[in-house]
């Protein structure tokens, strides 16, 4: 019988951030500042606890309503699911201190930012612990609305088009998602992962061949690999600063997590012969994402490229991953560092935007002498992207190349190299700017559009930073905890 | 052939005009009306694909209801941002129209 | 020509997509995992008598816990798209005669049935859903016949009916957690419980529906 505080840790983990949410809906308009800090204090104490059980103990369970599946619908957290948590908690943490500057009082994106962002985080915690695939489409919807809703809060016309958009795009991947779970219910009458498993093998039927598929579609949809990213840029580039790093750093992980859940779990003996198709995408996106960001001149829109070229790394994985493989370490460490340098640099971003009040590259020159700290974070946390040592990008590349060079995956080894240096292109183009003077014309605008930035945005956006690129330290803990209920 | 699965039949090419619809039509309220039709589409498929032998299976039935819930909830955001949309960039692309704020 | 193509494409595709699912839905074999009797055995522990309400509330309660969550942020997302509208309730013009009188009887009728709907869940189909959208149904038909107005920025009584069904559900769900698990009910009081639940889950969702509906309602129309 597993200890109060572990039952505690683990559904606390989502209904604390329900609590707050549903709180600071009740106070009003832009409140709830504090709950959400404390709150996700609070999530992050139980994120570890949990990581820590897991590590000792092996995987947790939880069975809601005390029926268990498949009647009812288990709670499951190995090492993967505690280490995905640990990285919203990271990340949210910082970003919400960021936000509560970031936002001036009264301006209508921050009307409901908080509750919507209580909720993004409820959903997110309890996606990734969730082990029953029709409760996945739920927290796959409250994670999708509400970061529908975040884009297009505030109601400017650009925004509303990219929220709308998106969330076509969210609404066509949750409908295949949910015929492919109507489909898996019908043959084998359950929903519940963990009964699933062992049932499905190389002989299961043609519908559910076609509902592994039509999952899939769905969450890559979900996750903007290419070519159905096309949603992502607007939608990353356009929002706030603060709710760019929440999408970009978290919720398309989201996703990311349920095909390697799916991949290697209930669906494992069926995948092997698509594996190319997630690889071959992975490599379009990194490729046609980094050209864009080389040649954008927004800043934002410059990340929110990098954001298409980083996934494709995760995707260009999967050829290599089996159950079992040390593989899934070397993905999830790639996914959680770049959550944290993608966080960073949103937050670095959207600094330098506030102090000019402009989002292009080539203002970047004459913030350099104001903002120091901000340029430095920016580049911490492209070291990150560019996979440089010792930052955790590095160690978690380093990882995927030699998996791939010991199965003979030439194309996978060519790409992840070529990626790199298109990443040290398009970090360069930000981070020499920092170097260089500000063209007379731009000076003048400068001076009069400059203004002061709260020390605790930039502290963030570094604290941000630093922390993905000291993650190469702690990558051992890490991908022993990844291992935990995933590998022999 | 057992009505279940005619009515599983008719969830799946429901689920295929949805979907073919939510991709190529262009003004987001037949969006939003494909949308639905597609999830509805969808739900008709988990009920009727589980009862394929004839007899009523609660479990099917509860998830829809819950599907139904959520495709609302997705069709009120949807509309807000159409309407929200439509109001910033004008009328019938006039231009002026109620495009202010 | 290429709009073309690609329609064309996208149609071809979805027609042999639904050829091939329709052709391989024949090709099931019985499913292997049965619940039914499962759910007929636990129905009495359930504190429901009818299976769905029972699934529903008791054995898969934790979906519709974030189905709850899922509405509210719904509502957020229409609150925050029309965040920048601070213009008054909508002036009411005149409607034909016939709408008003009508909704005049509908109404109180209406909301008797949902109360009877809330009630019957438990041992016929109904319940808190059923009965949260004939209510907000009513508060739809109220507006559409003009006699209450259009809702803007929800007034801290407005926000706390919206949030009270969600926050008892997770304040019950929780606290159950010294049974066992989450939404563990006690046989004894499972079915008090669930309707205590069930009966604020009601004002909420009616609020919540009619909310999406008269909040869009009211977007920038009072501008002049």
């Amino acid at each position: 019988m597993p200890a109060m505080i572990e039952v505690f840790a683990l559904v606390g983990v989502f209904t604390v951030p329900l609590l707050w949410a549903a709180l600071a809906f009740l106070l009003g308009p832009g409140r709830g500042a504090w709950l959400a800090i404390s709150g996700s204090i609070v999530q992050l104490f139980l994120a570890l606890i949990l990581a820590r059980n897991v590590l000792a103990d092996g995987p947790a369970s939880h069975a809601t309503g005390g029926w268990g599946a498949p009647l009812g619908i288990d709670l499951y957290a190995d090492g993967l699911t505690a280490a995905m948590l640990l990285l919203t908690q990271v990340v949210a943490l910082p970003i919400f201190v960021y936000a509560r500057s970031y936002f001036a009082t009264g301006s209508p994106a921050a009307r409901h930012f908080w509750p919507l962002a209580g909720f993004l985080v409820a959903g997110m915690n309890a996606l990734y612990l969730a082990n029953d695939i029709f409760n996945l489409y739920v927290t796959l919807e409250i994670v999708g609305l509400a970061a529908v809703a975040l884009i297009a809060a505030g109601g400017a016309a650009t925004q509303v088009a990219a929220a709308l958009r998106y969330l076509f795009a969210a609404l066509l991947g949750s409908g295949a998602y949910l015929l492919g779970v109507a489909l898996i219910y019908g043959t084998y009458g359950s929903v519940s992962i963990a009964t699933l498993t062992p049932l499905i093998d190389a002989t299961a039927p043609r519908a559910v061949s076609i509902a592994a598929l039509l999952m899939f579609a769905g969450l890559m949809l979900k996750s903007a690999l290419f070519p159905f990213h096309f949603w992502l840029p607007a939608a990353h580039g356009d929002a706030p600063a603060p709710v760019s790093a929440l999408l970009s750093a978290l919720v398309v992980k989201a996703a990311i997590y349920l095909c390697l859940r799916l991949w290697l779990g209930p669906f494992a003996p069926l995948v092997q012969v698509g594996a190319w198709v997630p690889g071959l995408l992975g490599a379009g996106a990194i490729l046609w994402g980094s050209a864009m960001a080389i040649r954008t001149p927004r800043l934002k829109l410059l990340v929110a490229y990098s954001t298409v070229a980083q996934l494709g790394y995760l995707f260009l994985a999967f050829p290599l991953l089996t159950p079992g493989a040390a593989v899934l370490g070397a993905v999830t460490l790639q996914a959680i560092a770049h959550g944290l340098a993608k966080a960073a640099m949103f937050a670095a971003a959207g600094i330098i935007i506030h102090s000019t009040g402009r989002d292009t590259v080539a203002e970047v020159a004459g913030v350099a002498e104001r903002l120091p700290l901000t340029l430095f974070a920016f580049a911490l946390a492209g070291v990150s992207l560019m996979g440089l040592p010792p930052s955790g990008g590095f160690l978690a590349k380093w990882l995927l190349l030699d998996a791939a060079l010991n199965s003979g995956h030439w194309a996978i080894v060519a790409v992840i190299i070529a990626g790199g240096l298109l990443a040290a292109v398009y970090v360069f183009r930000v981070v020499r700017l920092a170097f260089l003077n500000l063209p007379k014309e731009l000076v003048e605008d400068q001076k009069h559009a400059g203004r002061p930035v709260p020390r605790t945005l930039e502290w963030m956006a570094f604290g941000l930073a630093a922390a993905s690129v000291l993650l190469g330290l702690f990558s051992f803990q890490l991908l022993q905890l990844i291992a935990v209920g995933n590998l022999p | 052939m057992s009505s279940e699965m005619i009515f599983a039949v008719t969830g799946v090419l429901l689920f295929a005009i949805g979907a073919a619809g939510t991709i190529l039509l262009a003004e987001p309220l037949r969006r939003v009306l494909a949308f639905n039709i597609m999830g509805s589409g969808a739900c008709v498929v988990l009920v009727s694909l589980a009862q394929r032998n004839g007899i009523a299976d609660p479990v099917p039935q509860a998830m829809v209801l819950t599907g139904i819930v959520v495709a609302v909830a997705a069709t009120g955001v949807a509309l807000a941002l159409a309407r929200r949309l439509n109001r910033l960039t004008g009328d019938g692309g006039s231009g002026a129209g109620a495009g202010h704020d | 020509m290429s709009a073309t193509l690609r329609r064309l494409g996208v149609m071809l595709g979805a027609a042999a997509f639904a050829w091939l699912l329709a052709d391989s839905l024949f090709a099931l074999p019985a499913p292997v995992i049965d619940l039914r009797p499962l759910v007929s055995e636990n129905l009495a522990q359930s504190g429901i008598t009818h299976p769905v309400t029972a699934v529903l509330l008791n054995f898969r309660g934790f979906d519709t816990l974030l189905e709850i969550a899922v509405m509210l942020v719904a509502l957020l997302g229409v609150l925050a798209t029309l965040a920048a509208d601070r213009s008054p309730a909508v002036d009411l013009d005149s409607a034909d005669a016939m709408l008003p009188m009508f909704s005049r009887i509908a109404a109180p009728l209406m909301l008797l049935c949902a109360l009877y709907l809330l009630w019957a869940g438990a041992f016929r189909p109904g319940g808190a859903f059923q009965a949260g959208a004939l209510l907000a149904a009513a508060l739809a038909l109220l507006h559409l016949a003009h006699l209450i107005p259009a809702w803007s920025s929800p007034l801290p009584l407005l926000r706390s009916g919206l949030v009270a069904g969600f926050l008892v559900f997770l304040a019950i769900a929780t606290t159950l957690l010294t049974e066992g698990a989450l939404l563990q009910y006690p046989p004894a009081y499972a079915g008090l419980l669930i309707l205590a639940i069930e009966s604020a889950l009601t004002i909420s969702l009616a609020l919540i529906l009619a909310g999406l509906f008269l909040f869009i309602s009211n977007d920038g129309r009072a501008r002049k």
